[in-house]
């Protein structure tokens, strides 16, 4: 070293002439950590912010006491998991394949981070409130929303519950949990403290749960999150969700000199922990332990899961400009569908067979709703909602100045 | 009562009526605020509804944000107008639309207050008027009044609103009305009418202006401090000038502006915020789209300068008296 201060600049292992390259990413045995008490404090919660609770090991077996910690949960509640992740995959191949056609503006997939959101969701209660991102459509999948809205939403048609007022995976629904997305990175981190406090003031019983990803943790609003909730101690979740790329920028320009997003948390008060987001049992137990925590007035806790972005960013980008060919068949913690599947096969519940039997019906189902909704109407056969609607729900009553614009449209 | 007091009296109202009431911001919860408005609310209403926030306007708006939208009604405190800008997001994207967006399944009631405005030699952090950032945003209310009254009546309003409400105090007239002399007595606000505020409940229309001043020469349009500023420049001028007080610029009453124009044939615009792109420019323009053929001459405009709030000639920036008077006479040319 000469003592010449040299910036860093943060590269990931592998771009598109390379090979991917993983070997940099530790991933702990499964089953190494505790279920740690419901009052955790951050103090005591290095081991999970720096390691990663993992339960299925590589042969698909559930180990270790996360796994005890979970033993409720039958083979019918995994089922229903592998089924929630099913859907969301049909759903999602589905409107993938419509925003090629034409019959819709924009999509954006979840590939490969299906196992968080369903299982994340199974574990809440009614009344309890998301935050999403916007790629954390499983949440809704795992809540029964009705698919005939959520594809409503999609082609802006007479199925739509927002009325074309927001963009194709902006999803919103107060009945399932599901708060109004805004498409700002980073802004409904601090309001999911806020909905949180209110609970608190109001003594529902409720939870919140704010969702970000590994990029926008850069935002202010995730800093402000964390010391609010940290300063008030509201019952919310702080879920960070590190699939790796933030669009076409690496992680690592996000995290900088931390060792990991749980760790920043941390760094304000809060105990967090990291969860590989890929084993669907080891998002399922430690959301069951997040929600039991939360619920009982413990106060806030973070979860880094750590997960991979098979997909592109949305229909918009190119993955292969920027990221090596076929990094997502050399991710280390594998596929969440996969893995839960040889779970399942293994303790006797399940078949390749029955495996193969059911993602058909679920791509049947999907495509039937599918074809019901195109028939009300799609971007290639618009029948889109009055614009008169422009003017509805800017305020509870329509001022004088907007009644007049409207007039002057015609409407 | 100062405007101060009335401010506090009102959300010592609305406390007490209404158990979803929160008031929390920078040094409002033990300490009362820095301009005093909150003091003994903590104490009488407890730290669960008054309380103290970090020093992060993006915070304090985005958890009201979702405070609002789980039923509370939070009035939340910045502590100057100009340290709103990291709350700017919040304000202008998430408060603003949630009602919208979500189909009206969400709603942000909220109230963001703040003081506005200069004369207290505060520099250029301390004395900017952003009103019309906030009048330019769809979904936002923007109230600014200029008597203790009003402010108890209109902050009561805005706190009951089923939308989120941009709520400018001027700073100026916190403690007493400003007819643009720096250098002169000041009298407090138990010396004007207007002081007269009464006890418990009762609230203001927003969308509503109030006549301050009736006569027949020149309508002014002004609000906050500028309303007695354009009455010291009227009598400084010997003009019969009708002076609206907007008290609301977003929605606009613009019923009383065209009443008044189509009368007098003649209207000055006046405000201490910068010029360009200023909430006058759009007043102009809704004058004379809806009074053209009643004018008698040009309309004018009188503003801050197009420069940075200056510390030490901060009367050479403030439109005081002496140049409204000038508009208002060349307004009465013809």
């Amino acid at each position: 070293m000469t003592g010449q201060p040299k910036l860093n600049f943060p590269h990931p292992p592998a771009r598109p002439d390379q090979t991917p390259n993983f070997s940099a990413i530790e991933i702990p045995a499964a089953g190494a950590l505790d279920v740690p008490p419901l009052d955790l404090q951050s103090v005591d919660s290095r081991d999970y912010a720096n390691g990663m609770i993992r339960v299925l090991d590589d042969e698909g077996t559930a180990v270790g006491p996360w796994a005890e910690y979970i033993a409720d949960l039958d083979s019918d509640a995994l089922l229903q998991g592998l089924r929630d992740m099913l859907r969301m995959r049909a759903v999602d191949k589905r409107l993938l394949n419509a925003q090629r056609q034409g019959k819709t503006s924009f999509y954006l997939q979840c590939t490969g981070e299906e196992a968080i959101g369903c299982g994340f969701q199974r574990q809440l209660s009614g009344g309890d409130m998301n935050f999403p991102t916007y790629r954390q459509q499983s949440l809704l999948i795992a809540a029964d929303y009705p698919l005939r809205d959520l594809m409503g939403q999609v082609y802006s048609n007479g199925c739509d519950p927002l009325e074309g007022r927001q963009l194709p995976i902006m999803h919103s629904s107060r009945d399932y949990g599901f708060f109004s997305i805004s498409g700002n990175l980073g802004t409904q981190y601090i309001q999911a403290v806020g909905w949180a406090m209110a609970n608190a003031l109001s003594e529902t019983g409720e939870i919140a749960a704010g969702w970000i990803g590994d990029g926008a943790t850069a935002s202010n609003d995730f800093h402000a999150a964390l010391l609010c909730a940290s300063t008030y101690r509201p019952p919310v979740i702080l879920n960070i969700v590190n699939n790796q790329w933030a669009i076409s920028t690496y992680t690592g320009v996000a995290t900088g000199g931390a060792r990991t997003y749980a760790a920043r948390a941390r760094g304000y008060g809060i105990p967090a922990l990291r969860v590989d987001g890929n084993d669907y049992l080891a998002v399922a137990a430690v959301s069951k332990w997040a929600v039991a925590r939360t619920r009982a007035g413990h106060g806030p806790v973070a979860i880094e899961w750590f997960t991979y972005r098979v997909a592109a960013h949305s229909t918009s980008d190119d993955p292969s400009a920027y990221r090596a060919k076929d990094e997502a068949a050399a991710w280390p913690l594998g596929d969440p569908v996969a893995r839960l599947k040889t779970h399942l096969i293994g303790r006797g519940a399940w078949s390749e067979e029955r495996h193969v039997q059911a993602e058909a019906e679920i791509l049947d189902e999907v495509t039937k709703v599918q074809k019901e909704v195109e028939a009300q109407g799609t971007f290639v056969n618009p029948q889109p909602t009055s614009p008169a609607t422009i003017f509805k729900g800017v305020y509870a009553e329509m001022p004088a100045h907007l009644r007049r614009q409207r007039q002057e449209m015609g409407y | 009562m100062t405007m101060i007091e009335a401010l506090r009296d009102a959300m010592d109202v609305k406390l007490a009526q209404d158990p979803k009431v929160l008031i929390f911001g920078e040094d409002v919860g033990y300490f009362g605020g820095v301009f005093r408005c909150t003091a003994g609310l903590q104490a009488k209403h407890g730290e669960e509804r008054v309380f103290d926030t970090p020093i992060n306007e993006s915070a304090i708006v985005g958890m009201a944000v979702g405070m609002a939208a789980q039923g509370m009604r939070p009035c939340v405190e910045v502590q100057f107008a100009d340290y709103v800008y990291p709350a700017f997001d919040q304000i202008t994207q998430e408060a603003a639309r949630l009602r919208y967006r979500s189909n009206e399944t969400f709603t942000c009631p909220l109230v963001v207050r703040m003081p506005t405005g200069g004369g207290i030699f505060g520099g250029q952090t301390h004395s900017q008027s952003p009103e019309a950032l906030f009048t330019h945003v769809a979904g936002l209310k923007v109230v600014i009044p200029s008597t203790p009254y009003d402010a108890k009546g209109l902050l009561i309003a805005a706190i009951e609103d089923p939308d989120p409400v941009i709520f400018l105090e001027p700073k100026r007239l916190y403690n007493g009305p400003f007819h643009g002399d720096h250098a002169g007595k000041s009298t407090g606000w138990s010396q004007h009418p207007a002081g007269e505020v009464p006890e418990g409940h009762y609230s203001i229309d927003i969308g509503t202006a109030e006549v301050r001043r009736a006569g027949t020469d020149v309508t002014v349009l002004a609000y906050g401090t500028m309303v007695y500023v354009a009455e010291a420049a009227a009598e400084r001028a010997g003009v019969d000038a009708e002076i609206i007080d907007l008290r609301s610029l977003l929605p606009l009453d613009l019923d009383t502006i065209r009443a008044s124009v189509e009368t007098t044939g003649r209207c000055v615009v006046v405000h201490e915020a910068t010029r360009t792109s200023g909430f006058g420019g759009e007043l102009i323009a809704e004058v004379q789209e809806a009074c053209f053929w009643h004018l008698k001459s040009p309309l004018q405009r009188v503003t801050g300068w197009d420069a940075p709030y200056p510390h030490a000639t901060e009367w050479d920036y403030f439109p005081g008296p002496d140049r409204v008077a000038r508009a208002l006479t060349k307004a009465m040319e013809d």
